[in-house]
């Protein structure tokens, strides 16, 4: 993992200086508001519905132990003993006091982390593929690019007044597990013809009011030009990106609006303009952040113990089928941990909780945890002998549900429960659907199922790319949610369809759950996952299952 | 032209962020059941720009719909009734915090 040097301390602590001097002015009165919340802003600070919220980054998802404790420190000492693991692979406290925040910034430092530029029109926390490291399909570590992106974009003075937000996914494999085709920039790590190892570059991908999946800008750009090929990006999108309108700020109106022609014309000429500039240092300081990313040193001893603890429990063997995925290294597995207990709060975590994935990292993960967007935590270097005793202190800690990938594994964003800008409530709308599926327990049965909620049309959710998304609004005064079908957020990124008219807060999970128990009727095989039912049918036979007396009605 | 709707004042408090609501004798209380009910529009301007002279107390204050209910004025809106009781996933906020402050 990438430690924090001398540079980066230093940047950060002169930060918080800087912060608790303009809270300080704020709350003696110097500052107003109008004043103040561009620098609250700026340092992810914001003000929500019932209180404030400090949004931390973690950067491309990665925590050592050390920083997962001070994250549970900071929830007991100056919030609710809680955080809420968000779909940028950040963790949001939803009760800071104002004169309290300067402290827990100070206390993030103190373990090399910040919430600077969670917030804002800048380029936003680097989001990686959760299983970077890990994953047997993958080419290389994409963290090593992330963390250079981090140091690159963190307070560029060039770009801390963009036309909107900037948001920057990175994934080094070839089964995209980081939305990369709804980001402004997603990079893939890909081979050339001569085999040397540099980046698709994809553009103008976005969710929100305005869906819109990515476009390749270049297929191929090596190594040794990514950075002045991003800078070339953001600085073409800084001059002609849209200032007038707000909703038509974002790169993928630019690009829409431009045409990828004109767009890739215009990045080339400023690409060329700008890379003499990038006289190798950055590639010095690549090859340094490339060692701290080196792989943990791997041990080679007998898997025996799993086996036989699979043959003999079969909680723990459904939790190993559903929380598992491939490890690059032999005997190894990836952990994903559940923070989706049937019930709770999709991306919540205890303090307790934090602590003990925190002790697990270090006792048996290599010191690794990691953050992914779907709001679940992974141990991702964990050996297969070891599962056993992992499973086991999950299952004290209330973390050990089975249901990754399924469809109790809902996102939702915080909705009107806790943000500002919602329309209408996303938690307790997945409680409760996730509830209803434990009680049917058909789960398992149903497989692979993307449920995806957001409680506004900003889509933090990412209900566009769920094979199920929904979507909470205010329909005159009463809160009312759209279902789209057939989203997917993968290398096959598309965008769903809008099912038909929207159902009320007591009407959704019934709607749910008759779509769910609808596809196992039109499934052709067990093996046929919703998504593969989807695309072969489309939509009609779904909405016919949505809205049955229409249907009759239609008939009649 | 539309008539006019009664409204109360309210904002986040300034250190806490919890919502407040600007009451008749001009305290910030965390209670909207003892907020002023404007039901006079040039009135209601009058309060939100006296509301936004108390910067060093508040952030961002608004005029909210609100009608008259058995306890003094209560939400129109959902959203303004969420912020009356705190979060709906955990006993947080107003629901739990109900007592009277200055």
């Amino acid at each position: 993992m990438y430690i924090y040097n001398d540079f980066d301390e230093n940047f950060v602590r002169t930060r918080v200086a800087q912060f608790r001097g303009q809270v300080e002015r704020r709350i003696d009165g110097s500052l107003t508001e109008d004043e103040f919340k561009p620098l609250r802003l700026m340092n992810g600070l914001y003000l929500q519905l019932h209180a404030y919220m400090l949004r931390v980054a973690v950067p491309y998802g990665t925590l050592n132990p050390a920083q997962m404790r001070q994250l549970a420190y900071i929830a007991d000492r100056w919030d609710k003993g809680y955080g809420h693991f968000t779909t940028r692979q950040n963790i949001q406290y939803n009760w800071p006091k104002l004169g309290d925040v300067p402290d827990m910034l100070e206390a993030l430092a103190d373990v090399g982390m910040h919430a600077i530029q969670t917030s804002g029109n800048t380029i936003r926390n680097v989001t990686a593929d959760h299983f970077a490291g890990a994953a047997a399909d993958e080419i290389e570590d994409p963290r090593a690019i992330a963390e250079l992106l981090r140091q690159w974009s963190t307070d560029h003075p060039e770009f801390q007044f963009l036309p909107r937000k900037f948001k920057i996914a990175v994934t080094g494999a070839a089964e995209d597990r980081a939305v990369t085709r709804a980001h402004d920039i997603g990079l893939v790590v890909v081979r050339n013809d001569a085999g040397e190892i540099g980046y698709q570059v994809i553009v103008g991908g976005g969710l929100g009011r305005t869906p819109m999946v990515g476009k390749v800008l270049r297929e191929f750009v090596s190594k040794a030009d990514l950075l002045a090929y991003v800078e070339a990006i953001v600085s073409v999108y800084n001059l002609l990106g849209r200032r007038d309108n707000k909703y038509k700020a974002r790169i993928k109106i630019t690009l829409h609006e431009n045409g990828i022609e004109t767009i890739r014309d215009l990045v080339e000429e400023r690409f060329v303009a700008i890379r003499e500039g990038f006289n190798g240092y950055d590639q010095e300081l690549l090859a340094e952040i490339e060692k701290s990313f080196a792989p943990p040193a791997f041990v080679t001893k007998s898997t025996d113990g799993y086996e036989a603890a699979r043959l003999a429990n079969p909680a723990f063997r459904s939790w190993s089928d559903t929380n598992l995925t491939a490890h690059k290294a032999p005997g190894y597995a990836i952990v994903s941990i559940s923070i989706k207990k049937h019930g709770a709060t999709p991306g919540d975590a205890t303090s307790d909780q934090m602590r003990v994935m925190a002790d697990l990292a270090e006792q048996y993960g290599h010191g690794e945890l990691r953050i992914s967007h779907e709001q679940n935590v992974i141990l991702p270097h964990v050996h297969q002998s070891d599962l056993p005793a992992i499973y086991a202190a999950l299952r004290k800690a209330d973390l050990a549900t089975a249901n990754i990938g399924l469809a109790s594994d809902i996102i939702a964003c915080p909705g009107m429960d806790y943000c500002a800008l919602a329309t209408a409530r996303s938690i307790p709308i997945a409680q409760q659907i996730a509830t209803r599926f434990d009680e049917l327990k058909i789960e398992h049965d149903v497989g692979p199922l993307k449920i995806k909620i957001s409680g506004c049309i900003n889509a933090c959710g990412h209900h566009h790319v769920g094979h199920i998304g929904i979507l909470g609004l205010d329909r005159a005064g009463v809160e009312n949610y759209q279902i789209t079908l057939g989203g997917d957020g993968t290398q096959t990124t598309t965008i769903g369809e809008r099912a038909g008219p929207g159902f009320s807060a007591e009407e959704i999970v019934p709607a749910i759950e008759r779509l769910v128990t609808g596809y196992l009727d039109l499934r052709s095989s067990k093996e046929e996952t919703f998504l593969q039912t989807y695309r072969r049918l489309g939509l009609p036979p779904f909405k016919a299952i949505l809205y049955p007396s229409e249907d009759k009605a239609d008939a009649a | 032209m539309p008539r006019f709707t009664p409204k109360v004042v309210t904002a986040n408090a300034l250190l806490a962020g919890d919502a407040v609501w600007l009451t008749e004798d001009d305290r910030w209380s965390p209670l909207m059941s003892e907020a002023e009910l404007i039901t006079d529009e040039a009135h209601a301007d009058l309060r939100l720009l006296q509301a936004r002279a108390r910067a060093s107390e508040i952030a961002g204050p608004y005029l909210a719909d609100a009608r008259m209910g058995d306890d003094g004025p209560e939400p129109v809106h959902f959203r303004e009734a969420f912020r009356t009781t705190g979060p709906s996933n955990y006993p947080h906020g107003k629901q739990v915090e109900t007592q009277s402050r200055t």
